[in-house]
């Protein structure tokens, strides 16, 4: 059963699942690796959870599972959905490793898209969740997700961490 | 007597002590090294055109005479997080190193719990309590946001800290920054001396004692555990310190602290305490141009 109040660590692949809907650790690398190009090793030593319906957390321990705390790690992907949906705070911190379905976005661009806004753009690969980047410091850095779809990548980033940064 | 005029008999340079906290403090960044290195977030700063100064005890902290952290470009990746530059003193006095287990008794907001995080490369386990439902929100976003994935939040009361989620394994260090009378806060936060009372000091010492009590009880033994408060009452500082050195196996032992500080104090209102609190150290903001603060040092006994 899924218990919304405690987090059980996923399994390992399809053999050892006792719930069905539940995603397994070989699909979430698979998932990363076939979207993304991260290569699964990049979450070596991370430990991927589960609490409430398809919301998965990434955390970097191995308590006994299922562990009845408030948080654990990151969250990290949206499962049980048509497709699946990483983070702000997941493509912050691993989508740097990511080589394919990544846009990448010019300052104003970029500031548009922290502040909320839709933008018409030009994308020539798969429709869907993309990993935003932008110069910062002189590195590509990960900004969020957005959502390219009929010409327009829509921002994805939650109300709370929106932010006027046109300086 | 109300602060800052209680203080007083302790404090060497009174009228500068008293200067001091009518000032206000400029805002304060740390480096979030899970995320970003020194000299990135001097570049990413030097780009949104925001000016800093250098720390010179820290390199990770900088000083924003002119803004407040939170609206640029490498605070919303997380390569920076606001914290006042006494804050940052506990975590690196417990100096946690990677792969190992670590209790945060009162963690909320989460600038300490991240540090920590940091400290430890992201690798072992941070343990991160706190009993206010609100300020658990505040400390998520915060672990979130700095990129921790070691971070564990549980929601108790600290003083009934439970061991069992992580299958009864004792910490190798705990920091126990309490919940206190916030009195170093004055320069931040001009209300601190309007809401301060007496019977508040007394009440939230018992807790402290409670908290720092669980706090080496749930460390092994050689286990290290830091205690501080952003305040300057004995009562919930050294008389704490003398408190749980009577009822539990542990001492105080000596550290480096680059910053000028004096030594804790042995006596109060005709209270004396063990001699050891000594080593514990006071920071007042007349020294460094910085807020308040307290922090001593716990071995657990062997």
């Amino acid at each position: 059963m899924n218990d919304s109040t405690k987090f059980t660590r996923l399994p390992a692949s399809d053999d050892d699942r006792a719930e069905p809907d539940r995603a397994t650790r070989e699909a979430v690398l698979d998932f990363w690796e076939t979207r993304f190009g991260v290569p699964p090793e990049t979450f070596d030593g991370h430990t991927f959870w589960e609490r409430g319906k398809g919301k998965l957390w990434c955390y970097r321990g191995e308590p006994p599972s299922p562990v009845d705390v408030e948080a654990l790690g990151m969250t990290f992907l949206r499962t049980r959905q048509e497709h699946w949906k990483p983070t702000l705070e997941a493509v912050q911190r691993f989508g740097e490793h990511a080589t394919e379905c990544v846009i990448h976005l010019s300052e104003s661009e970029a500031e548009a898209f922290v502040a909320g806004y839709d933008q018409e753009l030009d994308w020539d690969g798969d429709w869907g969740y993309l990993v935003v980047t932008h110069d910062l410091a002189g590195r590509r850095e990960p900004v969020g997700v957005g959502l390219y779809v009929y010409g327009e990548l829509r921002s994805q980033v939650p109300k709370g961490r929106r932010r006027d940064l046109d300086t | 007597m109300e602060p800052p005029e209680r203080y007083r008999a302790i404090v060497d340079d009174f009228e500068a002590f008293r200067a001091a906290c009518e000032r206000p403090l400029p805002s304060a960044i740390r480096v979030n090294t899970l995320k970003a290195g020194v000299a990135d977030v001097r570049r990413a700063l030097d780009e949104a055109g925001v000016s800093y100064e250098p720390v010179d005890w820290h390199d990770e902290l900088f000083v924003l005479p002119e803004d407040s952290p939170g609206a640029n470009w490498p605070y919303f990746h997380g390569w920076i997080h606001g914290q006042e530059e006494v804050s940052a003193v506990p975590a690196s006095v417990l100096a946690p190193e990677p792969g190992e287990r670590v209790w945060d008794a009162c963690a909320a907001p989460g600038s300490k719990a991240t540090q920590l995080a940091a400290l430890m490369d992201d690798r072992g386990e941070v343990v991160a309590t706190d009993n206010n439902l609100g300020r658990i929100s505040a400390l998520r976003t915060n672990t979130e946001r700095l990129g921790a994935t070691n971070v564990a939040v549980t929601h108790e009361d600290a003083r009934n800290h439970s061991l069992k989620p992580f299958g009864g394994a004792e910490y190798d260090r705990a920091l126990v920054d309490v919940p206190c009378s916030c009195e170093g806060t004055i320069r931040k936060n001009p209300d601190a001396f309007d809401e301060w009372s007496l019977s508040h000091v007394r009440g939230i010492s018992g807790v402290q004692k409670d908290i720092l009590e669980r706090a080496v009880q749930a460390t092994v033994e050689g286990g290290t555990v830091v205690y501080s408060t952003c305040t300057f009452a004995p009562e919930e500082n050294e008389a704490v310190l003398d408190h749980v050195l009577e009822r539990e196996d542990c001492e105080l032992v000596e550290f480096d602290l680059p910053l000028d500080h004096r030594a804790g104090v042995t006596e109060w209102e005709g209270a004396a305490f063990d001699p050891s609190v000594r080593l514990a150290k006071r920071i007042y903001p007349q020294f460094n141009d910085t807020g308040g603060f307290f922090c001593a040092k716990l071995e657990v006994g062997q």
